[in-house]
């Protein structure tokens, strides 16, 4: 019995037990000289769990009494996390040292809040949703602060953790109201109780938890704190928070909308279609006056996030399918951006400023190209990978009858593309400028730039066969 | 007779004060982590009274789980807390302000 259930969780055992292990070895053997190695091993250790979870398992199993379930569903999430982190650290390594923040906690914070995560995306029951959410928590609210002489760095930690925290606190109160009324935290007993009608205490728990989970997933009116996170964090550790955390938060969205709450669509549908608008508008149109590109990818990740939840308000298993798409494109896309962002310096300093792009493409046109195809898909300019993830969104909520939001979502997607097209016109036909940024990118991030520049056109001839893989994980989720 | 709902309402209004500490305090950072504390503390007596109510003791295991994690939770707050005093020299909520949405 626990063999077979120690069995079921072996990955993220294994990924605990090598952060343990590391930190460990890292403490008792020169600290931070060993960072590069450690981030080297991080990486590779979750491409390797990666490729483990995507081939390994088949079908659905649960272990500890139903509080760990490892589906077809967990697996996508947990492959996109683990890929995504491992893309983030190794993309980070040279910024880090240059700003001398590769310390040796680094790459094992990420491995601690991707094991959170791992939870989080393969929970059936609510103390196994809360646990994960918190470790992965915990380990983002200390990464945001690790540029700890810097002001920003160390109020954006404070302020993440303030509001992360309130979150947490909503998310539990539901989370309690949902037990006392269900009279169980397992999420097969929830959908079992809800089964044919619900009671207000319920009601309540369900509209506490969604908030919860709002905040986490960073969509309007519960975003106030991306802004400010992403310009304040390392910006390495802005490109984590920009991927791995928001797949997994996603997921588990789509967990406990529909293994626990599955049964009572029209009660949670209205609400997260209110939370995809204010999302996808709020994103599209706060982003137009930003100057600062990281503070400018914030807005643009909220509205991403209203375009994934208008595939969750669809409440079908299309819709599952459709959300996982998009945030695997987003994902890929928002890698390709941040890893131009992050090569961004002038005279050996890192800036941020878009004015700074100006005539970019006259110094460096293979990168400004690169650059362009990636702001065209994040626009949603077809025949870029990036309109495929929003049309499946659109076809999901259309076919759910909710047309009302799929035009919504056409309006937003066309005023939030100013702002992506504002970015190429700088780089094309901007003002002249004698102050250009520097040439030459570190080899690492040069790749990921072009690799996922070009996947954004190659990926148009059958998007690397994740329909499929993705419709496979809805069905899981949705019957 | 003190009932389930006496519990829930006690519970209710310490989570209310708890969110109206964390919006409505203007002073100091410490009472946003006291106010967060209290949220934790109303979803506990929440669980427990359910968890006696239902007699099912699942409800005690997670009060004993938000415990733990709500001491983790301070100790991480009040870590990045120093670190912002020291570069910042205030804790102060309205100092919090070097970045604005």
């Amino acid at each position: 019995m626990i063999s077979s259930d120690i069995q079921t969780v072996l990955p993220e055992i294994s990924l605990a037990v090598f952060a343990m292990l590391a930190l460990l070895a890292g403490v008792y053997n020169g600290k931070d000289k060993t960072a590069p190695m450690m981030v080297w091993l991080t990486s590779g250790m979750f491409v390797l769990l990666a490729a483990w979870i995507g081939y390994g398992g088949e079908g659905t199993t649960t272990a500890f009494g139903g509080m760990f379930v490892n589906d077809g569903f967990a697996r996508f999430a947990k492959v996109t996390i683990l890929l995504s982190a491992a893309a983030v650290l190794l993309m980070s390594q040279d910024y880090m040292t240059k700003l001398g923040l590769l310390r040796f906690e680094y790459p094992l914070l990420v491995a601690l809040s991707v094991v959170g995560m791992m939870f989080m995306v393969s929970a059936g029951d609510l103390m196994a949703l809360y646990m994960g959410l918190e470790l992965q928590s915990l380990a983002l609210y200390v990464v945001a602060s690790l540029r700890r002489d810097s002001v920003k760095s160390t109020e954006a930690g404070l302020k993440y953790f303030v509001l992360g925290a309130l979150s947490s606190g909503l998310l539990l109160y539901g989370a309690s109201l949902t037990y006392g009324f269900a009279g169980t935290t397992l999420f097969s007993g929830i959908i079992a109780a809800a089964d044919g009608g619900v009671s207000l205490g319920m009601l309540f728990g369900v509209v506490f938890m969604l908030a919860g989970l709002a905040f986490k997933v960073s969509a309007a009116p519960f975003h106030m704190w991306t802004p400010d996170v992403y310009e304040g964090s390392p910006t390495p550790v802005t490109a984590f928070f920009a991927t791995a955390p928001k797949v997994a938060a996603m997921a588990m969205f789509a967990r406990v909308v529909h293994d626990a709450f599955g049964g009572i669509v029209g009660e949670w549908q209205q609400i997260i279609a209110f939370l995809s608008v204010l999302s996808m508008f709020l994103g599209a149109i706060a982003a137009i006056g930003q100057t600062n590109i990281k503070r400018l990818m914030a807005y643009s990740s909220i509205a991403h996030m209203g375009f994934a939840l208008m595939g969750l308000a669809a409440g079908t298993a299309f819709g599952v399918q459709a959300m996982l798409i998009y945030m695997a494109i987003y994902v890929t896309m928002n890698i390709g951006t941040f890893a131009f962002i992050l090569s961004m310096e002038r005279d050996g300093r890192p800036v941020t400023n878009i004015a700074s792009l100006n005539q970019y493409a006259k110094t460096e046109p293979l990168k400004a190209l690169a650059v362009l195809l990636l702001m065209f898909s994040l626009a949603g300019v077809p025949p870029l990978v990036g309109f495929f993830g929003k049309f499946y969104v659109l076809r999901a909520a259309y076919d759910a009858g909710l047309a009302w939001l799929a035009v919504a979502g056409v309006v937003a997607s066309v005023i939030g593309a100013f702002y992506y097209l504002r970015i190429v016109f700088y780089m094309y036909f901007g003002a002249e400028q004698d102050d250009p940024l520097d040439r030459g990118m570190p080899p690492v991030l040069w790749g990921f730039l072009v690799v996922t520049a070009a996947m954004m056109l190659v990926g148009i001839v059958n998007l690397f066969g994740i329909e499929p893989l993705a419709q496979a994980a809805a069905a899981t989720l949705v019957n | 007779m003190i009932g389930l709902e006496h519990y829930l309402t006690v519970a209710a209004a310490l989570f209310v004060i708890g969110i109206f500490g964390l919006f409505l305090n203007r002073k100091n950072v410490i009472i946003l982590l006291m106010s967060i504390e209290l949220m934790l503390l109303a979803v506990n007596i929440n669980l427990v009274a359910f968890s006696s109510f239902l007699g099912d003791l699942v409800g005690q295991v997670f009060t004993l789980f938000v415990l733990t994690v709500a001491a983790a939770e301070a100790a991480i707050g009040l870590a990045i807390l120093v670190c912002f005093f020291r570069t910042r020299g205030t804790i102060d909520v309205e100092d919090v302000n070097v970045m604005k949405g």
